[in-house]
């Protein structure tokens, strides 16, 4: 099965995508309707679809900021649906990291997953962040995913992923599934053990 | 040592610690559903994996299926598709599937605990954010993505970080016209719609104590909305008197064993939390979402506060100041997992008894399963809210998240007993949502406006 492990990521190199605001939910960067599928090749045509046509403006429909592969958003990005594709979406799309204060649980999760690393870092440092961004949006962004150091031009910020993260990226194990069988004559004894299994 | 149900069925389905640090998880139960299934058979093709428990998923389809005819083929090509996808996938690895030909299809989350497939002390995934529902019963239940869906299905476990628990006390006896939906829509007010990123929710107290498991489903449900994975509580003789007969609860002697073993998995008094927040019912008021999260809420009579330049404001057509009673609706939405219940609709249909939906609002009524739907036909539900206006339709999410033909048109403003109030949620771009209890929608629909529905219920009889 090793020809399925992902390889590991250790180190991020982009231009920067700055997209402000709090609680920006998963219906809004995948509208459910293009949920109407059953893979997710083309979703990267539908990220923040209606947000987008409501907002010329909008960082997403902006030239300045084509090919930049590092989005950098503010607090509980993700919130909401646990669908996967809003993370796909922006993986196909080109974001290959997201530098933000803080995430949904899910979406995290869900990103991780699909070996799309989630930085997070101080409101504070963020804001300077997307400024940098804006103004230059020709900025070269670093992100080390063992230290969690974030560099744009003289910026430099502490940020963070959660350790497990960090660790499966680094080790390229960010792909669970093969752990989660690796052993499991476990996984069969912990079932054996409950009772609503075994029967009461 | 006390514990908390979190943590003695959390160690109860620790397989180990994986290298990761996370802990290796037994999932008990996995519901699938087919939006989110699709990709996840497909990884499991690709790789060669099997699916080692496949008595322990069960499937149904419920957010494309449509409400107004549920034949088959369905007329909209690709919800017909996505069905074929998943009844394709759960052949060919031995998944019960309930279809809308099966009188057991509806909700995922309103038909699991249904039948009795939800039970104390089990843990449970779903490719869906709304599993936090299941908690009600006291099991602890993940909304999971696509990616673990699929890990799921072929070791059925979950690699997750553990979560701190926090109690939330409800005490005290909530006023006529106040329900289960306006203390869940009252907590995420008061905690924030981030406020529980990293806990589970455990929720306690007088008030959850008196509450019907049905209830404790709509505060479960929107867990989420607060930002709590999962919530739950813990397990007492509601819910045992609530599971007991269902088709695959344990039936004779055994159902007595199981009873015993769940008593014991209810937190001990003197289990430590991470954190404590207490309420008072008394406190609580009927509770309208004026904004685009549902943490953006005011008591119907209150009037809206706020940054005018939050974007809330323009997008809802608010401003600071305001009041949500008085404001004209055009479309009236009863239904979804939240509050797509028996109790739901007897408790909507006892308000409508009697009146006229507005002329220019449509109303519909959908059933959270084919279960619900017979029983409130059963009880002559469907006449008092045909006779009313209300359109009276078949099984499934419907206008919730409006994947089906069930959408609001350009700016409609829709009063929904649904849980998300997001931009573009309910299936136009510029649609607007009002979250409320199913009762304060039925007064709505009558109204044509947001009304208080206590003012309505003084002239109904209980």
């Amino acid at each position: 099965m090793t020809s399925h492990q992902p390889s590991a990521i250790s180190h991020l190199e982009g231009r920067g995508l700055p997209l402000r605001g709090h609680d920006i939910d998963t219906d809004r960067i995948m509208p459910a309707r293009f949920l109407k599928a059953v893979s997710f090749e083309g979703l990267e045509r539908h990220v923040f679809e209606d947000d987008r046509a409501a907002d010329p403006a909008h960082p997403f429909n902006n030239a300045r900021y084509a090919g930049a592969s590092i989005l950098v958003v503010n607090a509980n990005f993700g919130c909401g649906s646990s669908r996967e594709h809003a993370p796909q979406g922006l993986a196909r799309f080109g974001i290959r990291a997201i530098v933000g204060e803080s995430y949904s649980e899910i979406f995290q999760g869900n990103a991780t997953m699909m070996g799309l690393p989630c930085f997070t870092a101080d409101p504070a440092s963020i804001a300077r962040l997307q400024a940098a961004i804006e103004s230059d949006s020709g900025l070269t962004i670093t992100a080390d995913v063992a230290s969690g150091a974030i560099a744009a031009g003289a910026l430099r910020i502490a940020g963070a992923l959660p350790p497990a993260s960090r660790d499966a990226f680094l080790s390229g194990q960010w792909n669970p599934t093969v752990m989660l069988l690796d052993q499991f004559d476990q996984v069969r004894a912990v079932a054996a053990r409950l009772p609503y299994v075994k029967g009461f | 040592m006390p514990e908390t149900l979190f943590h003695k069925v959390w160690n109860a389905h620790t397989v180990r610690t994986l290298p990761s640090g996370q802990t290796q998880l037994f999932v008990g139960l996995h519901l699938v559903h087919e939006v989110t299934s699709p990709q996840a058979f497909d990884m499991l093709r690709q790789h060669g994996w099997g699916v080692p428990f496949p008595e322990r998923t069960f499937a149904t389809v419920d957010h494309i299926v449509p409400t107004s005819s549920q034949k088959r083929p369905f007329l909209d090509v690709m919800a017909e598709e996505m069905t074929i996808v998943l009844e394709r996938g759960c052949r060919e690895f031995g998944i019960q599937l309930w279809t809308p030909d099966d009188s057991r299809q509806g909700i995922v989350h309103v038909i699991a605990p249904e039948l009795g497939l939800t039970q104390p002390g089990m843990t449970i995934a779903c490719g869906d954010s709304h599993t936090s529902t299941h908690g009600a019963l006291g099991a602890l239940a993940f909304g999971i993505g696509t990616s673990q869906v699929r890990d799921v299905l072929a070791s059925q476990c979950l690699a997750l970080d553990p979560l701190k628990v926090r109690r939330i006390d409800v005490n005290g006896m909530l006023n006529p016209g106040v329900y289960a939906k306006d203390v869940i829509l009252t907590i995420i007010r008061k905690l924030g719609v981030q406020g529980g990123v990293g806990y589970a929710y455990e929720y306690g107290g007088s008030t959850i104590d008196r509450m019907t498991v049905d209830e404790r489903m709509t505060v479960c449900n929107m867990s989420i909305e607060g930002g709590a994975r999962i919530g739950y509580v813990n397990p007492d003789e509601t819910t045992i008197d609530f599971l007991r007969g269902r088709p695959f609860a344990p039936q004779g002697d055994a159902f007595d064993r199981a009873a015993a073993w769940w008593r014991q998995l209810a937190s001990d008094r003197n289990a430590v939390y991470d954190d404590r927040v207490t309420l008072d019912a008394g406190s609580i008021e009927p509770t309208v979402t004026w904004g685009i999260n549902p943490g953006q809420s005011v008591s119907v009579s209150e009037r809206i506060a706020g940054d005018p330049k939050d974007e809330a404001f323009a997008f809802m057509g608010f401003t600071p100041g305001a009041r949500v009673a008085g404001t004209k609706i055009d479309v009236a939405f009863i239904g979804s997992c939240t509050n797509g219940r028996l109790s739901d609709l007897e408790e909507a249909a006892r308000l409508v008894r009697g009146h006229r939906v507005a002329p220019h609002v449509k109303a519909l009524v959908v059933p959270g399963s084919q279960a619900v739907r017979k029983a409130a036909e059963a009880r002559g539900l469907h006449e008092i809210f045909t006779q009313a206006g209300f359109e009276w339709r078949g099984a499934g999410c419907s206008m919730c998240l409006a994947m089906n033909p069930d959408k609001l048109e350009g700016r409609q403003m829709c009063a929904s007993s649904s849980n998300r109030n997001f931009k573009g949620r309910q299936g136009s771009p510029t649609g607007r949502t009002l979250l409320m209890s199913p009762a304060m929608v039925a007064a709505a629909a009558i109204a044509g406006e947001v009304v208080d529905v206590r003012t309505m219920i003084e002239t109904v009889p209980a």
